[in-house]
């Protein structure tokens, strides 16, 4: 017994290596990181992905284009409206499919009301992830009732399927507007109490300001968009850029911040959620009548081409490129998703940080790990 | 600059491309040996200044397999669309642009476990989703007599 047995996890010279998930509570979702640890010092993350990969691009190469806009819903199932509406824009912009203005306004209305409960969503579980369960109580609480909107127009609440290349699958339910506007009135009341329960708290800033810093130059580089790019100060919101449906018919500010840390990457989306409520109110009032959708024809089949359609999901752009030799089915569809590319810079920004600081900057990311893996 | 200023001025950068004005963007296709010189200069080129890749995409097209990349910049708010396609079907090879657009990264390990086109001098190609096991399953010719019903 002369040989002394070595203890790497008591040793803080040693680095070591740990992992964190599949089943982690904070990475919401099946996300292994590999963790390569000195002491509780983070020196390096390697995500190991593939946990929920079900292949949906090589499943779209088999199924038509009313068919793939199910599977987009599965993609990113937070802000599963907005994955509809890129398809559908791609389709219609083949087809030069002319879209008459109620669609545009009530698939606008839609996408920022799917932005909101996102955010609430990602509010309450990043306040868990930090230690406030009250958060995770006031978010969903709020998020139950953009659900319900949901529930009475598209007849179910999370994974709407509410588009259709051409317009949307029903007409708006007739209390539609009144529950909207009811919304909006309760939530511009209750959002000054999520600033006064996370934003101010002293607990709170102290463990997210500085943390996780991410510059204008690596956010260019490693394309980190949506609001954890523009709190880098990186001006990518394809609505202002790129406008689709009817964000060119509204005043909106683009949310910016130049510092890039973890604290502003949650300010961004606090108030990305008053700048989509202001963008609900120009519209909610001026829904003008008309069908609801374009008659397609029963089979679609896309000219032979390329095409790509980019939007702006909660998370950053997701980018739907389609080569379409002429079938009813893609050759092949490639969806840039906003989580795949974030997810890019974990390692980069996390670096020479503490093991909890982790957990809040990939908190901060907004990761949904359906989205990663596809 | 507009959609023809850019094909005229990649051609003057490299005079062996083929541009095609596509619906959108302006497409160019390199071959495989000119290409990463090429996205080098794009890059740092003052007018061109393509800072942000925004979509890598690999594709099988039946006789060759195929890389698209889609630039853009921040700067000047142009676009383009660069095209590669590396002869050997079997072993594809492309140089990375991971030094370039860090976010390359990424998206070449995804287009390498998924087509199977590799990448030189990427600094960590592994599989990202599937373990080695598998084939190459966005290959026009993979086959999986379980899982894929074929009518």
């Amino acid at each position: 017994m002369e040989e002394k047995v070595k203890d790497i996890a008591l040793d803080e010279q040693e680095e070591y290596t740990i992992n964190m998930g599949p089943q982690h509570p904070s990475t919401h979702g099946v996300l292994r990181l590999v963790v390569s640890l000195k002491g509780e010092i983070v020196k390096n993350v390697q995500p190991h992905l593939g946990y929920i990969h079900r292949g949906i691009e090589k499943m779209c190469e088999s199924i038509t284009y009313p068919q793939i806009i199910h599977l987009t819903d599965r993609m990113d199932y937070l802000s599963a409206h907005i994955n509809n509406e890129a398809v559908c824009l791609a389709v219609e912009k083949a087809l030069d499919t002319e879209i008459p203005d109620r669609i545009k306004i009530i698939r606008t209305i839609m996408s920022e009301l799917t932005r909101i409960q996102s955010h609430q969503l990602w509010w309450a579980s990043f306040g868990m992830d930090l230690g406030g369960l009250t958060c995770f109580f006031y978010g969903l609480r709020d998020r139950e009732r953009i659900l319900d909107i949901f529930e009475e127009t598209c007849g179910s609440r999370m994974i709407v399927s509410y588009n259709c290349p051409g317009g949307l699958m029903y007409d708006i339910h007739p209390n539609f507007q009144k529950r909207v506007k009811d919304f909006i009135k309760y939530f511009r009341k209750i959002l000054p109490e999520y600033d006064q329960l996370l934003s101010g708290n002293v607990i709170f800033i102290e463990r997210s300001r500085g943390i996780g810093k991410l510059s204008l130059e690596d956010a260019i580089s490693y394309g980190v968009t949506g609001p954890s790019g523009r709190a880098s100060g990186f001006s990518c919101d394809i609505r202002k850029h790129e406008p689709y449906s009817a964000y060119d018919k509204v005043r909106f500010n683009e949310v910016l911040f130049t510092e890039g840390d973890t604290y502003h990457r949650y300010l961004a989306r606090i108030e990305e959620m008053r700048e989509s409520m202001n963008i609900i109110e120009q519209l909610i009032d001026n829904i003008p009548e008309g069908p609801y959708a374009v008659k397609m024809k029963p089979i679609i089949r896309l000219p032979e081409g390329e095409y790509f359609q980019r939007v702006e999901t909660a998370r950053g752009e997701l980018g739907v490129y389609i080569i379409s030799d002429g079938n009813k089915n893609p050759y092949r569809i490639k969806f840039r998703s906003p989580n795949f590319v974030n997810l890019g810079a974990l390692n980069l920004i996390s670096k020479d940080f503490k093991i909890a600081d982790l957990v809040a900057i990939g908190g901060s990311l907004d990761l949904v790990i359906p989205d990663i893996d596809r | 600059m507009d959609k023809i200023q850019l094909g005229e001025f990649v051609k003057s950068l490299e005079p062996e491309v083929e541009v095609k004005e596509g619906r959108q963007y302006t497409e160019v296709t390199v071959p495989a040996s000119k290409f990463y010189a090429l996205a080098k200069r794009l890059r740092e080129s003052e007018e061109s200044w393509f800072d942000y890749l925004f979509c890598l995409t690999g594709v099988d097209y039946g006789q060759d397999l195929g890389v698209v990349y889609h630039l853009a910049s921040t700067k000047h708010k142009h676009a383009i669309v660069l095209k590669t396609r590396p002869s050997d079907r079997e072993h594809p090879q492309i140089d990375s642009v991971s030094d370039i657009w860090r976010t390359a990264d990424f998206h070449e390990r995804e287009a390498f476990d998924l087509l199977g086109i590799r990448f030189t001098n990427h600094p960590d190609l592994r599989r990202l989703f599937l373990d080695s096991s598998w084939g190459y399953p966005l290959r026009k010719n993979y086959v999986d007599e379980i899982n894929i019903v074929t009518k």
